[in-house]
C-alpha cells in the first residue's frame, strides 16, 4: 500500500478520480478485461491493367517517404525444363548481373548510391524482383528496376561466375543437417517425376550443364507482362504510379506462357522412417511430411485454424510438448505449404540427438491427437490469434506488399483480407476435426530424419512406428 | 557510371525525429512514450540493463537463460499462460539478450495494451514466489538446444566463442559468448536465478518504452497502476570501463569442424558504440565488403573468383568493440594466398584511402537503414530504449544518422591505419583432421 500511495501522489497531474480508485482497488491476480479490439480497415487496393497485360496493384501508405515494388512473375522452379533444374533460380539471380545498358558492377554501384534494396529471387511457382526505395529516388530507382527486369543481357562471364558460386554452395549444403533434410523430404514425398520433388537450386550435375541459352530461353518463355503483376505500396498515388509504370513497363512485349502440368503425386505408403546419416550431428533434423493441399482448397481457413493449434504458433501443441514441456528442442512447428498444386504438409524440429526416439513418439502422439475434437478454449485462442494479429501484418510498406503477393498469385479477391476475420470466425470444432482427419494421417507419413545414424538408428528401431529406410540427401536408397 | 551522377543524392533525405515523452516512476522505472496512430497496434518494449557481460565466472550464458525463465510465469501468471493470454489477444512477443542488455517485447492490437503491462509488471515484481527448479531445468534444456541449433550443429558455429576467448583476457566481460557453455548452463542453480533477479531485475534497472496507438494519459495511468507498486531494488553497480585490449602480435588459431571448406576469420580490437571512430569503422566495413564494388568482394569474389563469400563488420558494444573480416576460400584455394590478397586490399586503403564515390555509397546505404529502422512501432520502441541506454537520451536517432554523414574519406583511411594496421587474431576453421590447412605466421606474408 505504501507504494500505491506514492504513485497516486507523484503522478497526480494525470490521474483522474476514477484511476485513483482503480489503482487502489484493482485485483492483480486476474488478467485485465480488455475492451473490444480495434476496427481494422485494411487499405484499399487499386488495380489497373496495362495494354500489354501487366497487372498493377497499388496501395497508398504515406507514413514514411519510402515505397516498395514487387514484380511478381507467375513462373518459378516448376517451369524448369526437364533436365535443367536450377534454371529459374539462376535466371532470377542473373537479372542484376547486366542489362543492355548497364554492367553488373554499374548496377551494384547504383543500388548502393541510391540507397535502395533491389533483390531478385525465384520460388516454386513465381519469380520476383523487389525494390525498396526512398521516394526521393523514385524515378532513378524505378528506371534501374525496369532495366533489370526487362533488359537483362545474361553476360557469359557473369553467368560463369554465378554458376561456380552455386556449385560451391551446393557443396556446402552437405555441412548442414537442416539443409539436407529440406532437400531430402520433397524428393522422398514427391519422387523425381513430380515438379515438387525437384530441387530449386538444382544439382551439381544440372547446374554444371546449364548455358546462357537455357536462361535466355527461360526468361523469354516466362518473363512476360501477361504472366506478371506489379505490386506497389508506399508514399505514392495510383495516378502517379500508373503514369510511371506505363512509361517504364509499357513497351514490355506480350508472349505465350505455357502453363506447368502437374502429374498426380505418388500415393503415400505406410509410415516409414527415412534416415539420412550425418555422422556426429548434435541434433536430429525432423521433417515429417506428406502431400498436403493446393492454395485453392475450400478447406483453407479450416486448415489454417487446425494447423495453428497443431504447430502454427508458440503455444501450439507441437511446440508446447516438444519444447515447453519436454525441452527436446528450441522449437517445433507444422505447416501446410500451399501452392498451385498440392504442396507438402510438414511437421519439423531440430531435436537433441539423445532424444530422437522420444521426440518421434511425441510427434506421432500429437499428429494422432489432433484428429480428436479440440477443446473450445483452445480453438477460440487459435482463432483469436489469427484474427487479431492481422493489423500488425499491415504496418510497413514491405509487409503490405508481401501480403499482396498471394492475392496476385492465386487470384484471391481484392477484399480477401477484409473478409479474413469472418472466414476464420466461421470455422467450427467439427471443421477442425474433419480436416485433421482428412489431411493428417499418422499411418502414412514420411518421417525424414537427418542425424547421427550410429547412435539414433537402434533407438528408432525400438520405437517401431514403421520400417526404417536408409537414404542419401537426394532421397535415394543407400545400398 | 555517369548515368546516375545527376540523380537526387540520398543526402537530401533527413532521418525523421522520433517524438517522445520520458518520465521516471518513484521506484526508478524509466518510461518512454511515443504515439503513432497509423496502425491500431502498440509495442511494449522493456529493457533490463544487464547482459552476459555481467555474468559471474562459471555461469556463462546465465543472463540469456534467465531471459527464457522470465516467460515461465510469475505469481499471478501460471506456467504457460504468459504466452497463451498474449496469443489469445493477437499479440506477438519475444525477448533477446546481448552482452549489455536484455529486452522483452509484445506487439499487440491497441485494445490489449493493458494485458502486456499487467504481464510485464507481474514478472518484474512477482517472479520469485512461484519460481522453482523445474522451470529452470526446463529452460536449461531448451537453451542447450538453442546452443546446439545455433552453434554446435552449425558449420563454423564455434568460431565466434573461439575468437572471443583469444581476443579478450579471461576477466573481460566480452570474453565468453552470450549463449554460454554447456558446462556452465548445466551448473546454473535455482539460487543463481533468485540472486540474479534480486540484483538486476528491479524497476530502477529497467526502461519501459511504449510506442504506437494509445492515449498517453491512459497509458500513464496503467503504467502507474501496474508498475508503481513494485519496490525499488538495491542500486545496481555495473562496470563502466574495461582495460584496453592490446594484442602484442598476430595470433594464429585453428579450430577443426565438420565442414567441407576452410574459412578465415580476422579480428581486431576497436572502439565502443558511439565512440568517435565507431561510424568511420562502420563505413570502412562497407567499403571493404558490402557489395560487388567493395574492395574485398570485387577483388577476391568478383575478379579473381578465389573466394566464395566475404564479410566485414564493426561490432560495437557498450564497453568496447571489434572489427571482423571473414573469408571463405573456394575449394582448392590455399589460405596463405588468400591472406596475401586480403592484406593487400587493407594495405591499399591504409596507403591510398578511399574514393568519394565509395564513401557516398556507404553513407547512402546507412541513411536508408535509418528509415527502415523506424518503419515499425516495435523498431521505434526498441530504438528509443537503445538510445536511452547507450547514448543517454532517447532523442538520438538524428544524431546517430548524422555521425555517418560527418565521416570523411580521410577518417576512413585513418581508422583503417589505426585499427587494422595493428596485430590481430586470425582463426582458421578447418575440416576435421586437416590442421595443416590453417593460416599461420609461417604461411602468411610476414
Amino acid at each position: 500500500m505504501r507504494a500505491l500511495t506514492r504513485i497516486t501522489t507523484s503522478a497526480v497531474m494525470l490521474l483522474t478520480a476514477h484511476s485513483v480508485l482503480d489503482a487502489q482497488t484493482f485485483d492483480r491476480t486476474r488478467p485485465p478485461v480488455l475492451g473490444p479490439p480495434p476496427k481494422v480497415s485494411l487499405p484499399p487496393i487499386v488495380t489497373r491493367q496495362l495494354p500489354n497485360g501487366l497487372r498493377l496493384m497499388v496501395v497508398e501508405h504515406h507514413e514514411l517517404p519510402v515505397a516498395d515494388f514487387i514484380l511478381l512473375v507467375g513462373s518459378g522452379g516448376t517451369a524448369d525444363p526437364a533436365g535443367k533444374m536450377g534454371v529459374a533460380n539462376l535466371t532470377a539471380a542473373m537479372l542484376r548481373e547486366g542489362t543492355t545498358t548497364r554492367k553488373s558492377l554499374e548496377i551494384a554501384d547504383q543500388i548502393a548510391f541510391l540507397g535502395v534494396r533491389l533483390n531478385a529471387g525465384s520460388s516454386w511457382e513465381s519469380s520476383t524482383l523487389s525494390l525498396h526505395t526512398p521516394t526521393a529516388q523514385l524515378d532513378s530507382a524505378l528506371a534501374l528496376f525496369a532495366d533489370v527486369a526487362l533488359r537483362p543481357s545474361f553476360p557469359a562471364n557473369e553467368f560463369d561466375r554465378l554458376k561456380k558460386t552455386r556449385l560451391t554452395e551446393l557443396l556446402q549444403l552437405k555441412d548442414q543437417g537442416p539443409a539436407i533434410a529440406n532437400i531430402a523430404y520433397p524428393a522422398i514425398v514427391y519422387g523425381s517425376s513430380h515438379p515438387y520433388g525437384a530441387r530449386l537450386l538444382g544439382t551439381e550435375g544440372s547446374v554444371a550443364g546449364l548455358s546462357v541459352a537455357d536462361l535466355q530461353s527461360y526468361y523469354g518463355s516466362n518473363f512476360r507482362p501477361n504472366n506478371s503483376t506489379l505490386i506497389v505500396v508506399g508514399d505514392v498515388t495510383p495516378a502517379q504510379i500508373e503514369q510511371k509504370v506505363n512509361r517504364f513497363f509499357g513497351g514490355w512485349q506480350r508472349g505465350d506462357v505455357t502453363p506447368v502440368k502437374y502429374t498426380d503425386p505418388p500415393k503415400a505408403g505406410i509410415t516409414t522412417v527415412y534416415l539420412i546419416d550425418k555422422p556426429g550431428a548434435a541434433q536430429s533434423s525432423f521433417r515429417i511430411a506428406t502431400v498436403g493441399v493446393p492454395r485453392s482448397t475450400r478447406d483453407y481457413f479450416a486448415l489454417t485454424v487446425m494447423n495453428t493449434i497443431l504447430g502454427g504458433s508458440f503455444t501450439s501443441r507441437l511446440n508446447n510438448n516438444l519444447r515447453e514441456t519436454k525441452g527436446y528442442t528450441y522449437g517445433a512447428r507444422s505447416q501446410f505449404d500451399m501452392r498451385r498444386a498440392a504442396g507438402p504438409f510438414i511437421a519439423s524440429a531440430e531435436i537433441v540427438a539423445a532424444k530422437t526416439d522420444s521426440a518421434l513418439i511425441e510427434f506421432m502422439k500429437e499428429l494422432t491427437a489432433i484428429r480428436q475434437s479440440v477443446p473450445p478454449e483452445e480453438l477460440s485462442k487459435a482463432k483469436r490469434y489469427l484474427q487479431l494479429q492481422l493489423p500488425s501484418d499491415f504496418e510497413t510498406t514491405q509487409q503490405i506488399a508481401g501480403a499482396l503477393v498471394p492475392v496476385a498469385m492465386y487470384g484471391l479477391p481484392l477484399d480477401y483480407y477484409n473478409n479474413y476475420v469472418q472466414n476464420i470466425e466461421a470455422i467450427t470444432p467439427a471443421d477442425v476435426e474433419r480436416v485433421a482427419r482428412q489431411y493428417v494421417n499418422p499411418g502414412s507419413l514420411a518421417v525424414v530424419i537427418v542425424g547421427d545414424r550410429k547412435s539414433i538408428e537402434p533407438t528408432l528401431k525400438a520405437v517401431n512406428i514403421g520400417p526404417i529406410s536408409i537414404r542419401d540427401m537426394t532421397g535415394q536408397v543407400v545400398q | 557510371m555517369a548515368g546516375l551522377s545527376a540523380a537526387v543524392p540520398a543526402a537530401s533525405q533527413t532521418t525523421p525525429r522520433i517524438s517522445f515523452e520520458k518520465y521516471t516512476l518513484p521506484n526508478g522505472l524509466q518510461v518512454i512514450l511515443h504515439e503513432d496512430h497509423s496502425t491500431p497496434i502498440v509495442a511494449v518494449n522493456t529493457w533490463y540493463h544487464v547482459g552476459s557481460g555481467d555474468e559471474q565466472p562459471g555461469r556463462t550464458g546465465f543472463a540469456h537463460l534467465f531471459e527464457h525463465i522470465m516467460f515461465m510465469g510469475s505469481q499471478n501468471v501460471p506456467v504457460g499462460m504468459f504466452d497463451q493470454w498474449l496469443e489469445a489477444a493477437g499479440a506477438d512477443n519475444n525477448g533477446s539478450t546481448t552482452e549489455d542488455r536484455t529486452n522483452y517485447y509484445e506487439v499487440l492490437p491497441s485494445n490489449a495494451l493493458e494485458l502486456a503491462l499487467w504481464l510485464d509488471a507481474d514478472r518484474m515484481g512477482w517472479l520469485l514466489p512461484t519460481m522453482d527448479l523445474p522451470k529452470v531445468d526446463l529452460q536449461r534444456d531448451v537453451v542447450k538446444n538453442e546452443r546446439r541449433q545455433g552453434v554446435d550443429n552449425v558449420p563454423y558455429g564455434r568460431a565466434d566463442e573461439t575468437i572471443l576467448a583469444a581476443l579478450y583476457p579471461k576477466s573481460h566481460p566480452y570474453s565468453w559468448p552470450v549463449i554460454g557453455s554447456m558446462a556452465d548452463l548445466s551448473a546454473a542453480t535455482l539460487g543463481d536465478t533468485k540472486n540474479f533477479f534480486r540484483t538486476y531485475y528491479a524497476p530502477n534497472n529497467a526502461t519501459l518504452a511504449i510506442a504506437g496507438d494509445f492515449d498517453p494519459a491512459r497509458a500513464k495511468q496503467l503504467v502507474a497502476k501496474y508498475f508503481g507498486a513494485i519496490p525499488r531494488g538495491p542500486a545496481v553497480t555495473r562496470r563502466t570501463t574495461v582495460p584496453p585490449v592490446v594484442i602484442p602480435r598476430d595470433t594464429f588459431l585453428v579450430l577443426e569442424d565438420k565442414v567441407q571448406l576452410p574459412r578465415l576469420f580476422y579480428t581486431w580490437p576497436t572502439v565502443k558504440l558511439f565512440a568517435p571512430d565507431d561510424a568511420a569503422l562502420d563505413i570502412l566495413a562497407q567499403v571493404l565488403a558490402n557489395d560487388k564494388n567493395s574492395r574485398l568482394y570485387k577483388k577476391l569474389v568478383y575478379d579473381l573468383q578465389v573466394v566464395q563469400s566475404v564479410r566485414a563488420v564493426q561490432e560495437s558494444s557498450r564497453l568496447t568493440g571489434k572489427f571482423q573480416i571473414d573469408v571463405l576460400p573456394k575449394p582448392g584455394q590455399a589460405a596463405a594466398g588468400i591472406d596475401r590478397l586480403v592484406q593487400a586490399e587493407i594495405a591499399g586503403i591504409i596507403s591510398k584511402g578511399v574514393t568519394r564515390r565509395e564513401l557516398v555509397r556507404a553513407q547512402n546505404s546507412f541513411r536508408a537503414q535509418f528509415l527502415d529502422r523506424i518503419a515499425s512501432v516495435l523498431g521505434k520502441a526498441d530504438a528509443l530504449n537503445s538510445y536511452n541506454y547507450f547514448a543517454g537520451t532517447p532523442d538520438f536517432v538524428q544524431q546517430d544518422a548524422a555521425r555517418y554523414d560527418r565521416v570523411t574519406a580521410a577518417d576512413v583511411q585513418r581508422v583503417a591505419r589505426t585499427y587494422l594496421g595493428k596485430p590481430k587474431i586470425v582463426l582458421t576453421v578447418v575440416p576435421e583432421g586437416k590442421r595443416e590447412l590453417m593460416l599461420s605466421a609461417a604461411g602468411g606474408v610476414k
